[in-house]
């Protein structure tokens, strides 16, 4: 790994960290109360007092954007954790069963796969009705087609694999051998799939919000910040800039991170 | 003058010298091998000719003239109008270095297009010039082919083409014909040896002291680095120097493995037994029986059946016709070719031994001790059981692989290419170990490859498979002594063993 690329990586650890830190423990980092509203101190400029301004109702947008760090990494994590999960059961199921399975489970995600994924979402949303736990329902089906045809192919190779058969021929019982050898394997690289996934999955979730899908005022949330400060946006940018920035931080440190680790998986350096 | 001229020729990489002071010459028309085990700087020493080192290494020699031209100190531009032009290399595996997109024609044309000015009628009557030269069969149809749709050797012969096009003055052979059936090998030997003898110096990259003895004239033998011996071909196989070469030359020629006299009880026997895949039929009518005891070598090339019908002994493949009949056997194990492929690349070899023990039935408490015997009686250390198969090297892991069949205390041990994909002298040490077991266990084995000459070094008796059939059987000294079988003769022929 080059310098340029090590510190990179290093600089995106530790802006997870600090986004992980908000998400846990929020009032560490701001102890104001986030729905404290103060009408006359409305539409302030960013300073000393309000780091990143105020906003209409003259909350803190700091502490807004800080409180609302669970709220929107949360859905976006929890949208791909159920995406694995879909993918590892769906996927070993539809490497191992009968063809007819295997094709019935491969033409949906065909189906899904031909949309782009944040339509899928709106769809889905569209359905379910807005928020916050439809829309990591709707983030996860939308991004679940692409773990399942990986979890699929990797039961394939895995199932066929020496050390597999080697197993087997060692009086291994099939299931046992299945459960010891492919599974993990298939969830290891469902897993490198994942950390990659997981920044897409917080922007498709942010996407969401920002259209009124997700969360409801006001509650804070970075879509939906950012989604409430666009029409004041030429007298108060801090109201939706702020937010947004936490948005493109948090995506692109976890996806540098993901491929970092994707990287390092295969063996490549880089 | 020599075509190529190197001397005290040196690569360094972080500090490790990989190549060190290795000089030599070679004249127009002659051949030098360069003979090593992985490791030993030859095809680095290749690379460096070329001036192909990895990045991060730096090259230096007193001399290295490249037919007539000084290379020591050439830039990239410079090395590339060498290269193709002055000099060429044959690599190894010649599927991956012909370009699967680009017609056989095409290749072969592409060192013309880069140093000769030419019209297209000339390049397309030089490249049918040169696909001649190296006899491929029907050039003209083969031009417009692509590389998946011709044979192993032909695919080499065409690449061994494209090296020629441009008529360098020094052709590099690194490992030309190790992914090739033997037969098939010693016809790309006597084809690298004819191109000697039309005036190209050749230099020929090899482990193997049986291939050289075929093509080179002279000989440089390489250990770590170093050149530990060298001279014509002839003195060097007669009166070898130096241990190392002793050892390389050891592990080409074996002595067939005497047949111990013993009572001959059967248990495995195999009545026609046959298997298709689709329409070709990879298994026809084969009709043997495996004593107790004893080791059953199947010999044949590749595609010839022998891997099915290894697996229809496992059991893993079930005949289509015929019958296996196993008297009392309850287990049967096997070994296979790549031991990195079958252990569990996340797990640890203690931790894969264990699996096989408790498959075995072996109570979870004595599971660590057995463990730890089948380690020392496959000769490793304790501690590689803590170790994953990518940290061990070749030769540990086919040990591993050994002792991890053994752990199921099996009735047949069925070995599938045990020692293709290792060195000469850990192949020696596997097939001693195999011995070893043989005599120390009582061991029944039935040990499948493509050398011959392996085979007859630990079979008892012997199975020549040719296109599904078993075309010769018997006792391998009787096999070996008198060959009935065309087939038999041209693959003992072709293990270049001393007449």
């Amino acid at each position: 790994m080059s310098v340029g690329r090590r510190v990179l990586f290093v600089v995106a650890l530790l802006v997870l960290a600090i986004i992980a830190l908000a998400a846990v423990a929020p009032d560490l980092i701001s102890a104001r109360d986030p729905l404290q509203t103060d009408v006359r101190g409305a539409l302030q400029a960013p300073s000393a007092e309000h780091l990143f301004g105020t906003d209409q109702s003259g909350r803190d947008i700091f502490t807004r954007v800080v409180h609302g760090t669970g709220r929107s990494v949360g859905i976006g994590l929890l949208a791909t954790g159920l995406a694995l999960v879909l993918g590892l059961l769906v996927g070993t199921v539809a490497g191992i069963a009968p063809r007819i399975v295997d094709v019935a489970a491969m033409r949906v995600t065909d189906v899904l796969l031909a949309f782009p994924e944040f339509l899928v979402a709106l769809i889905v949303v569209a359905v379910l009705g807005p928020g916050p736990l439809n829309v990591a329902i709707a983030v996860t089906l939308a991004a679940a087609p692409v773990y399942v045809r990986l979890g699929r192919v990797q039961t394939r190779t895995l199932a066929a694999a020496e050390h597999v058969e080697a197993a087997r021929i060692l009086g291994v019982a099939p299931v046992l051998a299945f459960v010891r050898h492919v599974v993990p394997g298939v969830l290891g690289s469902l897993s490198v799939l994942a950390t990659i996934g997981i920044g897409s999955s917080i922007l498709a979730a942010a996407g969401l919000s920002f259209l009124g899908l997700g969360p409801a005022e006001p509650a804070p949330e970075w879509g939906l910040m950012l989604a409430s400060g666009r029409n004041v946006l030429a007298q108060a940018w801090w109201i939706s800039v702020f937010p947004g920035a936490a948005i493109t931080m948090t995506v692109i440190s976890a996806s540098v991170v993901g491929r970092t680790l994707r990287a390092r998986a295969e063996g490549r350096s880089s | 003058m020599s075509a190529l001229a190197v001397r005290d020729l040196t690569v360094t990489i972080d500090g490790a010298t990989p190549v060190d002071s290795v000089s030599f010459a070679v004249e127009p028309g002659q051949c030098v091998a360069i003979v090593g085990e992985s490791g030993a700087g030859k095809s680095l020493t290749a690379r460096a000719l070329l001036g192909l080192t990895p990045s991060g290494s730096s090259v230096s020699a007193t001399a290295l003239t490249i037919g007539g031209v000084d290379a020591r100190r050439l830039g990239e531009r410079q090395w590339r109008k060498l290269r193709g032009e002055r000099i060429a290399l044959v690599s190894q595996d010649a599927l991956v270095s012909l370009d699967p997109l680009r017609t056989i024609g095409a290749e072969v044309a592409e060192p013309l297009a880069i140093h000769r000015r030419m019209t297209r009628a000339q390049r397309r009557a030089r490249v049918l010039e040169v696909l001649k030269a190296v006899s491929l069969p029907h050039p003209e149809e083969r031009v417009s082919q692509y590389a998946h749709q011709l044979s192993g050797g032909q695919r080499q012969r065409a690449l061994i083409a494209s090296a020629l096009a441009a008529n360098p003055s020094v052709l590099i052979a690194d490992e030309p014909t190790t992914a090739l059936d033997a037969t098939v090998q010693a016809r790309i030997l006597d084809l690298l040896r004819h191109i000697a003898e039309t005036g190209t110096a050749v230099v020929f990259i090899s482990h193997d002291f049986a291939a050289v003895r075929r093509v080179a004239d002279r000989v440089l033998v390489m250990q770590n680095g170093r050149v530990v011996e060298s001279g014509p071909v002839a003195e060097v196989l007669q009166a070898p120097q130096h241990e190392h070469t002793r050892e390389l030359i050891a592990a080409t020629v074996h002595e067939p493995h005497e047949v111990t006299a013993a009572e001959v009880e059967p248990v495995l026997e195999a009545v026609a037994v046959s298997k298709s895949f689709g329409s070709t039929e990879a298994v026809s009518a084969a009709t043997f029986t495996v004593h107790r005891g004893r080791t059953l070598g199947i010999v044949g090339e590749s595609g010839s059946g022998k891997t099915t019908l290894a697996r229809m002994i496992v059991g893993v493949q079930a005949p289509d016709a015929g019958e296996l009949i196993r008297h009392g056997v309850d287990r049967v194990q096997l070994v296979h070719q790549n031991p990195l492929g079958a252990f569990d690349p996340r797990w640890t070899i203690g931790r894969s031994l264990d699996e096989a023990l408790a498959a075995g039935r072996v109570p979870r408490r004595q599971r660590p001790a057995r463990s730890a015997r089948l380690l020392a009686e496959v000769g490793l250390a304790p501690v590689l059981a803590g170790r994953r198969p990518s940290a061990l090297s070749g030769g540990q892991r086919q040990r591993a692989a050994i002792a991890r069949a053994l752990a199921a205390e099996p009735d047949v041990l069925v070995l599938d290419e045990p020692v293709s994909a290792l060195d000469p002298s850990v192949r020696e040490r596997i097939l001693q170990l195999l011995r070893r077991l043989q005599e120390d266990r009582r061991l029944t084995m039935v040990f499948v490859s493509h050398d011959l000459d392996v085979v007859l070094a630990v079979a008892d008796e012997v199975l020549v498979m040719q296109d599904g059939r078993i075309v010769e059987q018997g006792a391998t000294g009787e096999v070996f002594s008198s060959p009935q079988h065309p087939f038999t003769r041209e693959l003992l022929a072709a293990s270049a063993r001393p007449e």
